[in-house]
């Protein structure tokens, strides 16, 4: 019997969609093999979000454990409390956002497990693809009889679980001491009240061929005048155009919306990964070359200063 | 402060990569080989810090077979002051990486580990977290800015909701993001000098071999390629497709 435990993401008030995807993930492994799906969540004062955790189809039960040193999402206190957590589960997962990422290691490091980052797929209780060299290859994995499975679910390649679950909700005691040795200072986030980035169905991307901040603007009246979020390459963000939270690709967020629009993205191998997955790509570059148009599935070879307009202008 | 380094050989990231066509693996024969690009923004970055007078010495340390010592003799061209080879002809799992980290951390009595957050090719994101964990000392990954100040560093972090600081207390481990700088360029001159710096070969075993049950891996295949896309002529043609498909 499989017993699976997801570390669930939130921000203190709100439980982030990977988390619902996670447990898709987790759904794929107790369909070969039968089992339950639990939910940790740690925070301080999160019993808000251990009710939406417990709203997720297909869920066991919550376990909701609150301190004051697991406010702050430090790995420094995650990590240990996730590992205490995992005794007695067959698999330990997490979203594979940064937190996921900075936390699921620890913790495996701690149970002595190599832990598998980026599930894009079950084939059995213990066999899963994942993705490596930036996508342009899936290996098949096995993790052996006995070892307790720990891995991060690739956010892009599960559907959020409905929410239509009814699970119990158990006051768990924290078990680690705080760890000194790291604090936390806070978070500055861009903010907005576009649609995130990881979540909307459609989103419109910038290249370094915006020149600048100011030209950006008109990435984001297109995006608004389409409800979508708003992404961009590399290079716009190390130029200063869009802070980084908005990169998109493989040191960045990989995403799959239904609609991709990249304007004067030229199509790196590190850009594309972040959207294989997106349902329809639209690319407009005034190269015909540019290595976007081979994966586009609807490409416009043109100056992007006089199409952005035109489309806002037929759209809206 | 000593500062040790972790650079990993890996495919050079202009290459474009091939699969096998019996699965077995990615095509690596004849590839261009380069140091993982995250680890040469950790190595500038400790060098930057040396050159600030806040470390004596930059260790770069790198895991695998011979052909490792390409890469650190590149690192100590880019101004490493010494190298170490861990020796081994064999495929290494995270988990044995990071003991490696924290057992020649110990041995050097070292006051940062600095890696990158990840290797471009397995592009698992594990060793810097499993190594903070199994030395007990603070973990600060995906830094976009590092900041040293006496016993303790003060870090920016790239995180998927924007920039998150945070202090720690030294030693403590560093994964870099990209962002963090632009590293050197070698000169020629420097390689030349590199040669005569130390290099030392300890074994794996040495520091404690294998760790922990090794996921075995099979299969590879190449990604499923998108369907054949179309060129439209305009805006209106796009407009007119995108409407089509019930996109908008
Ligand atoms: C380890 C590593 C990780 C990386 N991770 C990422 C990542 O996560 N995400 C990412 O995006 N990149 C990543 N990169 C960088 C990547 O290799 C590319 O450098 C980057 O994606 C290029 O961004 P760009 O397409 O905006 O710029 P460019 O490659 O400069 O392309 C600009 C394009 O705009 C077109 N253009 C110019 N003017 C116009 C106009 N007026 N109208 C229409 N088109 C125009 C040009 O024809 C060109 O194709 C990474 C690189 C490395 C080494
Ligand atoms: N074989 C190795 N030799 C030296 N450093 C390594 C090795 N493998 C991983 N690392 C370090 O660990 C970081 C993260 O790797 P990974 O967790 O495998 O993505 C890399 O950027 C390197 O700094």
């Amino acid at each position: 019997m499989n017993k699976i435990l997801i570390l669930a993401e939130h921000d203190g008030t709100t439980l982030n969609p990977g988390t619902a995807k996670a447990v898709s993930c987790a759904a794929a492994i107790t369909g070969h093999g039968g089992g339950d799906i639990d939910l940790i969540v740690l925070g301080d004062g999160i019993d808000a979000v251990a009710a939406q955790a417990a709203a997720i189809d297909g869920v066991n039960a919550v376990l909701a454990t609150n301190a004051p040193h697991l406010a702050a999402p430090l790995a420094a206190n995650h990590g240990p409390e996730l590992a205490a957590a995992a005794d007695g589960y067959t698999h330990v997962l997490a979203p594979s956002s940064t937190y996921g990422k900075d936390v699921l290691p620890h913790a495996a490091a701690l149970k002595g497990v190599n832990p598998l980052s980026d599930i894009m797929a079950v084939d059995g209780e213990r066999r899963f693809k994942r993705p490596i060299y930036a996508g342009n290859a899936i290996v098949d994995v096995t993790v052996p009889e006995g070892s307790l499975v720990m891995g991060t679910s690739r956010s892009a390649s599960w559907p959020a679980a409905g929410d239509g679950g009814s699970a119990s909700v158990t006051t768990r005691e924290a078990a680690c001491a705080p760890a000194e040795h790291t604090r936390y200072v806070g978070v500055e986030t861009s903010g907005g009240d576009r649609p995130d980035l990881q979540t909307a169905s459609v989103v419109v991307s910038g290249g370094r061929a915006l020149g600048s901040a100011e030209n950006f603007e008109i990435v984001y009246d297109l995006a608004d005048a389409l409800g979508a979020g708003v992404g961009a390459s590399r290079a716009a963000v190390d130029a200063g155009y869009v802070p980084n939270d908005m990169q998109v690709g493989q040191t960045g967020k990989i995403i799959a919306p239904d609609l991709y629009l990249a304007f004067g993205i030229s199509g790196a191998i590190q850009h594309l990964t972040g959207i294989k997955d997106a349902g329809t790509i639209v690319a407009v570059n005034k190269d015909a070359d540019a290595p976007i148009f081979e994966i586009a599935d609807i490409g416009l070879v043109g100056d992007l200063f006089t199409i952005i307009p035109e489309l806002k202008a037929q759209l809206s | 402060m000593k500062i040790l380094v972790g650079i990993k050989r890996a495919v050079d990231y202009n290459v474009r990569i091939r699969v096998r066509s019996d699965g077995s693996g990615v095509e690596t024969d004849g590839v261009k080989m380069s140091i993982n690009p995250f680890d040469e923004i950790a190595l500038e970055e400790a060098l930057r810090i040396r050159e600030a007078g806040k470390a004596d010495e930059v260790i770069v340390v790198s895991i695998g077979g011979n052909e490792v010592q390409q890469q650190l003799r590149t690192g100590l061209a880019m101004g490493a002051d010494r190298a170490i080879q861990v020796d081994t002809a064999d495929t290494l799992q995270p988990l044995t990486v990071a003991k490696v980290f924290v057992a020649l951390a110990e041995r050097e009595g070292a006051g940062l580990v600095f890696l990158g957050k990840q290797a471009i090719d397995d592009d698992s994101n594990q060793v810097g977290q499993m190594t903070a964990a199994l030395w007990g000392r603070p973990q600060a990954t995906f830094a976009s800015k590092v900041v040293i100040d006496g016993d303790s560093a003060t870090v920016t972090r790239e995180v998927d909701a924007g920039l998150e600081t945070i202090e720690i207390d030294l030693p403590a481990v560093i994964t870099s993001d990209l962002r963090l700088n632009e590293p050197r360029f070698v000169k020629l001159p420097d390689i030349m000098k590199a040669k005569r710096k130390p290099l030392d070969v300890i074994a794996l075993d040495e520091l404690g071999g294998h760790a922990g049950v090794a996921p075995e891996a099979g299969h590879h295949a190449p990604p499923a390629p998108r369907g054949g896309g179309i060129i439209v002529e305009d805006t209106a043609a796009l407009v007119a497709e995108l409407k089509n498909r019930g996109l908008v």
